[in-house]
């Protein structure tokens, strides 16, 4: 009887861990207010202007170094 | 069309990077207790190192170079690669830390194997730029580099990847964390790992190639000095 209680309360234990494993808490309702697509684009705009000036600064290079020759 | 010649991995790396940027916050991950959505910082934090090791073994490479044909432009790439290198781990520490704060609620585990190993790689390629600033004659200072460069690249890979390996880490990826035994990469998390790593090396070396290059007309340009 002993162990049969052992291994009811063993069974529920894991039962009781999966169950927390599925609500993970993930940000769900974040995406789904659609807003994410503000900060996505706040990213691509940033990206872009940072290889814009890296561009600008290759180029700028290249200059110097064809005046040098 | 002669631009693209010169530029088409850099456009590469751009596209690559903003496909990255914007589906990294997108795309499906697992769901896993502790990391949550942290779990994205695969795509962000990680590359950084694995741009880190490209650029060491690239310097690394011409610090070989150097040391067969004693060519002083081999000792400009090797110092270089290494300076970006070093601004990439940076990078990764300072990602790592704010999300340990957030994780494990401290910005500093001082017991864990892959944080410190992270820290000493770093005082380890910092030591490499003191040596090169303490050297007055160049052509031992490009020696001295050389010869220290071989020893810290090899150095650096075993306290940052390997070393870690062995120990118990709290580090996700790591063997033997209880919370993290479930981490494993999928196919998702691959789709953007992959290119992340991909295209942050081909910045990491776009951003090489302008240091270099600085340095290069820095050099002519004192010779015309003198």
């Amino acid at each position: 009887m002993k162990k049969i209680k052992i291994l009811l309360f063993a069974m529920l234990a894991y039962v009781a861990s999966n169950a927390q494993g599925e609500a993970v808490e993930m940000a769900n309702t974040f995406r789904q207010s659609g807003k994410i697509y503000v900060v996505i684009t706040v990213i691509a705009i940033i990206f872009t202007g940072i290889i814009s000036y890296l561009i600008y600064i290759d180029r700028k290079i290249s200059n110097l170094e064809n005046k040098q020759k | 069309m002669n631009w693209m010649k010169r530029y088409w991995w850099k456009l590469l790396g751009v596209g690559i990077l903003m496909f990255v940027l914007t589906f990294g916050l997108l795309s499906k991950v697992p769901t896993l207790n502790i990391l949550n959505e942290t779990i994205r910082n695969l795509f962000y934090h990680v590359p950084m190192w694995f741009t880190m090791y490209a650029l060491f073994a690239y310097s690394v490479y011409h610090s070989i170079l150097f040391l067969r044909k004693l060519n002083m432009d081999n000792d400009l790439h090797a110092r270089s690669a290494a300076e970006v290198g070093f601004i990439f781990g940076l990078m990764g520490i300072a990602t790592g830390s704010l999300w340990a704060k957030y994780t494990w609620g401290t910005f500093w585990e001082p017991r864990d194997p892959k944080l410190n190993g992270a820290a000493i790689a770093l005082l380890i390629y910092l030591a490499y730029f003191v040596l090169r600033s303490a050297v007055e004659d160049e052509t031992k200072r490009a020696r001295l580099a050389a010869v220290y460069n071989i020893f810290a690249f090899p150095m650096q890979l075993a306290v940052t990847y390997i070393m870690p390996k062995f120990m118990i880490s709290l580090h996700p990826g790591s063997s033997d964390t209880v919370n993290f035994k479930q981490y494993e990469m999928d196919s998702q998390l691959r789709l953007v790992f992959y290119p992340a790593v991909l295209g942050w090396i081909l910045l990491g070396f776009w951003i090489f190639t302008l240091v270099y290059r600085i340095q290069k007309l820095k050099i002519i340009s004192e010779n015309e000095e003198d």
